[in-house]
């Protein structure tokens, strides 16, 4: 299914191949040494008694595209909702473990996790814009932020959020249309321009390609790539294709454990791990 | 290909035959299903047939015209035109003097008492008192009239009393039914639209009874209903569904909620007698304390649909805005409640139809009883609309009958009319976006 897919992009010359990839980043000069945005050190989930994740240690550094790969199941998600604490919101969710955020623990208690999902925004893997107006949609975080004290500054808020999402030209004569009309891809960058609009400093994707066409794809990735000079970016994905086209970072998790977490380039060209191997050449998963 | 089409399992005789018995069996299902529903259909369509048949005639009614003198010899001897005189004075003989002197020939005291038993002798006489006593100026001059007829010629006249039956048997005598032709040949005694049916409150004679107090009755009992148990309801169920710990308590509370749902409701009404009658002291009878019953009787109701609805709300939505840091607080309100609207509301206007339908609890609480003015406070006495039906059905006579079955008509009406909003208010607010 994978390889299908990614066969389909390339055919039809939207994006490069994963092969294509790979060798394009051979040829790229190595990444730069960045600032570390996150620490993890030891990060457990549990749901109930279950364990979900088995101490992970990994440090996501502050610029770039870090892409979470693995078979289904095995805590991609579960991981990433440790970054905004949406795992509070699961009845049962346990986290254990430190998750440093520019050296501050986020579940310590004086970290409001309401004021840091406006730091960490999220989006999710079906579209999930509000039954509301376009502009209501974008509006909605600065509104209960109170980032705007003017109409004028939330219109332009409004405005900026939805440039920097591609989605301007497409929308702007119809902002007070619902947003549950426009088009699977257009809804995700609705949802994105949704969590722009709050100034985030880090942006949290769960698959956020999954439920979208090869075109819109194409497009969100497109996107994906101009976000990351301002925002960092964690990416879970399903297509290593994708892992390999957009991220600069790769982690791959099996059975709740983090097999391996390198460049991209060297997880997809050298990986140590016979699991890692396995999974990117389509033998598991 | 054909050789292998023709060794298929699934070609053979035995799998046909399997296929023919399957197909049977499913069209056996269907018409089952077809004879119930046309069961159903037969017995509602029997049940507004005969409703709208007794019924129907209740809408029109009798009247006659006559001419009455208001002489100041009657009226008013002293001339003093005194409030209180007026209202005291004889109206029962100038309205009998109006018909003695339509039909002079009859002189004999039977003949006479027989004649004026042909209009509703209280309704003409209040009508003509009324009428002097807004306005004085009347006495002593000549006016015309058109007053009720008595229930007896209404009914005759619609056919509901037989003409061919022996004069012993029947309500009418053979001298009233030649008057009664006389004054429908002359055009005095007309078939009208019955307003007073939806404009007067309950009374002795069933030519002068209307809904109008029961149904004001009703509608302040549903008033008080809706003002407790919507708030209260709508808050309890988005307080326990969103913010209440999950412990032995909450699904001890929530067990109840849904037995509650299934009390009958006549216990409801002695929870109102021993409460808010014997112990809070408050009025028998009154739409306060019929409401508040009818209240807590809706409640389990309002809670079960406003959880449902709560729960029916994508939870992506709310992820949406916890993701963009509100908090839950602010995720319920701004977006589950508002989404949930539609589903809150028509299970209030469900739960509100129930409650007017509702007859057992205010027998409780004594709002059965015989009230003739319309209630303008919820303090009053009043009745309710299906407390109203309950009382008319008690009695035997045709008139009763017919007005028995156009208050179940018109109440029929409301509830259908209240359904049809519920469901007009559900696909309406569903489809906004
Ligand atoms: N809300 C939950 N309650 C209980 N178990 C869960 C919940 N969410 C995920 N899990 C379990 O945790 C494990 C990891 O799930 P998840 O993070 O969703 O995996 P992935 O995103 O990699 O497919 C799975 O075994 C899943 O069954
Ligand atoms: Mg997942």
């Amino acid at each position: 299914m994978e390889a299908a897919q990614t066969n389909y992009i390339g055919s039809i010359g939207l994006k490069p191949s994963m092969g294509e990839v790979i060798e394009m980043m051979a040829s790229a000069p190595a990444t730069e040494t960045t600032k570390t945005k996150f620490e993890c050190r030891d990060v457990e989930v549990f749901y109930s008694d279950k364990r979900a994740l088995h101490g992970i240690n990994m440090d996501v550094p502050d610029s770039g595209v870090t892409a979470l790969i693995g078979p289904s199941g095995c805590g991609k998600s579960t991981f990433l909702r440790v970054f905004n604490r949406m795992n509070d919101t699961i009845p049962n969710a346990r986290v254990a473990g430190q998750i440093l955020m520019d050296g501050q623990d986020i579940y310590s208690k004086d970290i409001d996790p309401v004021l840091l999902r406006a730091r960490v925004g999220m989006v999710f893997q079906k579209p999930n814009p509000f039954p509301k107006s376009i502009y209501d949609n974008v509006a909605y975080g600065p509104r209960i932020h109170g980032l705007a004290l003017r109409k004028n500054d939330l219109d332009n808020i409004v405005e900026k959020s939805l440039v920097r999402a591609g989605l301007w030209n497409e929308v702007k004569d119809r902002l007070k249309e619902p947003g549950t009309g426009l088009s699977g891809g257009q809804q995700q960058r609705l949802v994105i321009a949704r969590a722009i609009a709050v100034s985030p400093e880090v942006i949290l994707m769960d698959e956020p390609a999954s439920a979208l066409d090869p075109i819109a794809t194409a497009k969100l990735e497109e996107l994906i790539d101009e976000l990351k000079e301002k925002y960092c970016i964690l990416i879970v994905t399903h297509s290593m294709a994708q892992a390999a086209r957009v991220s600069q970072k790769t982690a791959f998790f099996h059975l709740g454990d983090l097999v391996e977490y390198d460049d991209t380039q060297t997880i997809f060209t050298n990986p140590k791990d016979q699991r890692t191997q396995d999974y990117i050449t389509g033998r598991t998963g | 290909m054909s050789a292998n089409a023709k060794t298929s399992i699934h070609q053979t005789d035995q799998a046909l035959g399997r296929l023919a018995k399957r197909k049977a069996k499913e069209n056996r299902f269907r018409y089952a299903g077809i004879a119930a529903v046309v069961i159903a259909m037969v017995m509602l369509g029997w049940l507004v047939v005969s409703l709208v048949g007794t019924g129907y005639t209740a809408f029109f009614q009798h009247y006659l015209t006559i001419t009455v003198t208001l002489s100041e010899s009657d009226l008013d001897p002293h001339g003093a035109r005194d409030a209180d005189q007026l209202r005291k004075a004889n109206y029962r003989k100038i309205i009998q003097q109006a018909l003695y002197s339509r039909f002079p020939d009859v002189t004999d005291r039977r003949g006479k008492r027989s004649l004026f038993h042909t209009v509703s002798a209280s309704g003409a006489t209040n009508q003509v008192r009324q009428m002097v006593y807004q306005d004085p100026d009347l006495v002593g001059r000549k006016i015309t009239i058109t007053v009720p007829t008595s229930d007896d010629v209404d009914q005759l006249l619609k056919g509901h009393i037989d003409r061919d039956a022996p004069e012993d048997l029947r309500k009418v005598s053979d001298q009233q039914i030649e008057w009664v032709d006389q004054m429908v040949a002359s055009g005095d005694l007309t078939l009208e639209f019955n307003w007073r049916f939806f404009t007067s409150a309950d009374s002795r004679d069933p030519e002068l009874a209307g809904i109008a107090g029961a149904v004001v009755g009703s509608i302040m009992a549903l008033g008080v209903a809706f003002m407790l148990s919507v708030p209260v309801g709508v808050g309890a169920a988005v307080y326990l569904e969103e913010f209440a710990p999950h412990n032995r308590l909450t699904d001890f509370i929530e067990i109840n909620i849904n037995n509650l749902a299934a009390v009958p409701s006549i216990v409801f009404g002695l929870l109102g007698l021993a409460v808010f009658l014997n112990f809070f002291g408050l009025p028998r009878s009154a739409p306060l304390v019929g409401g508040m019953v009818l209240g807590l009787m809706t409640l389990p109701t309002i809670i079960i649909a406003t959880r449902s609805a709560l729960r029916a709300v994508s939870p992506s939505i709310i992820d949406g805005a916890l993701s963009l840091g509100a908090s839950h607080t602010q995720a319920v309100f701004h977006h589950k409640v508002p989404l949930a609207a539609s589903g809150i509301l028509t299970g209030s206007i469900i739960g509100m139809a129930q409650a007017l339908g509702e007859t057992a609890p205010l027998l409780m609480i004594g709002m059965v009883a015989f009230v003739t003015e319309i209630p303008t406070s919820v303090m009053e006495p009043a009745s309710a609309l299906p407390v109203q039906i309950f009382l008319w059905s008690d009695s035997a006579e045709r008139a009763w009958a017919e007005r028995t079955s156009a208050a179940i008509i018109v109440l029929l009406l409301v509830l259908i009319t209240m359904n049809a909003i519920a469901i007009f208010l559900r696909s309406r607010l569903e489809r906004r976006w």
